[in-house]
């Protein structure tokens, strides 16, 4: 049994131990908006926050999560989640929107950690996240935006 | 034109090449390949009268480990990691960072657990994730990729180089560090250095006993 913290409530998971917590999320808990894109840690799409940290979490094996806490997409929030929403929202960053989730979740701890990210911040913080639809000038515009507008 | 001696005597060369590769090269590719998955113990040099040619033995021995994808892939001479059996640059695209944990945002542990993860996932060439509690690249300063056994070597002795160990710490970590150790235990999907870090660590504290010579070369 794994007890943890999905979005601010304690969760329990008593299945195979080396069960993704990708799987956990999307199958056992039916938040989908963390997505399944390669399950090798190669393209950031299943992208979730492990104890504050962004963490690919479809190499993540449930059993060493406990007593951790995790956010998805459904639930990110303060200001720089907030400012994030507002400055992609603002700019349409999204094409077909698959990989934006794990976009997000990269940005919002990347602001987190650098409130005024430089180019190369962004580039070496987002280099993880692949966009086939390759809408990384407006999501590194975005990134942008979302600092000048916590600077206020 | 005499068809039947041309396609005969293409036929007799086939068969010519083909006993050469079964039989020299083959047995000869087999000694390599035993070679890379072992390690001479460190007695077995004792034979060597020579100190100075001994040291150097067993330096070249504990160089299959050095220079072993596993250990020099951490030990980039850039500032990113390489992978793989090929030592191809890391993909996903990560950079050192601080204490080489990587950059803010995409640190190791983005990826990277305490340890070894299998995978269920699409890639047919990636069986696991590796992973290790200490997991991060060697400094700057003790890059090895590029360099000849030679150059680790003198590296490997210069305490500007080697994070200000002496001697008898250089064989401590060689023999006992958890990072090292990971050579040999490196996950599915991936070669582990050759013979044991026990055996490894024999190896380099014989070196350093019988004088810490460097090869030439």
């Amino acid at each position: 049994m794994v007890t943890f913290t999905l979005n601010g409530q304690e969760r329990t998971f008593d299945g195979d131990p080396d069960t993704p917590l990708l799987w956990v999320i999307r199958d056992f808990e039916k938040l989908t908006g963390t997505k399944y894109g390669c399950g090798v840690a190669q393209c950031g799409a299943c992208t979730v926050h492990l104890d504050g940290m962004p963490r690919r979490s479809c190499v993540t094996p449930i059993a060493t999560i406990e007593g951790s806490e995790v956010v998805t997409i459904e639930g990110v929030s303060g200001t720089e989640a907030d400012a994030v929403k507002t400055a992609w929202t603002g700019l349409d960053v999204p094409q077909c929107g698959y990989c934006q989730s794990g976009q997000i979740m990269s940005a919002v701890a990347l602001l987190q950690m650098i409130p005024k990210p430089t180019d190369a911040d962004i580039d070496g913080a987002m280099a993880g996240n692949i966009c086939r639809c390759a809408t990384y000038h407006r999501i590194r515009a975005a990134i942008h935006n979302a600092a000048s507008s916590m600077e206020g | 034109m005499n068809w039947k001696f041309a396609i005969t005597g293409v036929a007799a060369l086939c068969l010519f090449v083909g006993a050469g590769t079964l039989l020299s090269p083959a047995s000869v590719a087999q000694d390599a390949k035993t070679d890379t998955k072992t390690l001479k113990p460190a007695a077995s040099f004792q034979s060597i009268a020579n100190e100075r040619e001994r040291s150097v033995a067993l330096f070249q021995e504990a160089g299959k480990v050095i220079q072993h994808p596993r250990c020099v892939n951490c030990h980039p001479a850039t500032d990113r990691p390489l992978q793989g059996a090929n030592m191809h640059p890391h993909q996903p695209p990560v950079f050192r960072g601080d204490g080489g944990m990587g950059l803010p945002g995409m640190q190791c542990t983005t990826c990277h657990s305490a340890d070894n993860t299998p995978v269920v996932g699409q890639a047919d060439t990636i069986k696991s994730i590796p992973g290790n509690p200490a997991w991060h690249l060697a400094p700057i300063e003790m890059a090895w990729a590029g360099k000849s056994l030679a150059q680790i070597c003198q590296q490997i002795k210069d305490p500007a180089r080697n994070g200000g160990k002496t001697m008898d710490e250089i064989v401590e970590h060689m023999a006992h560090d958890e990072l090292v150790g990971w050579g040999w235990n490196p996950g599915a999907g991936r070669e582990p250095v050759p013979g044991t870090q026990a055996e490894f660590g024999e190896l380099i504290s014989a070196w350093v006993k019988s004088g810490a010579a460097c090869p030439a070369s």
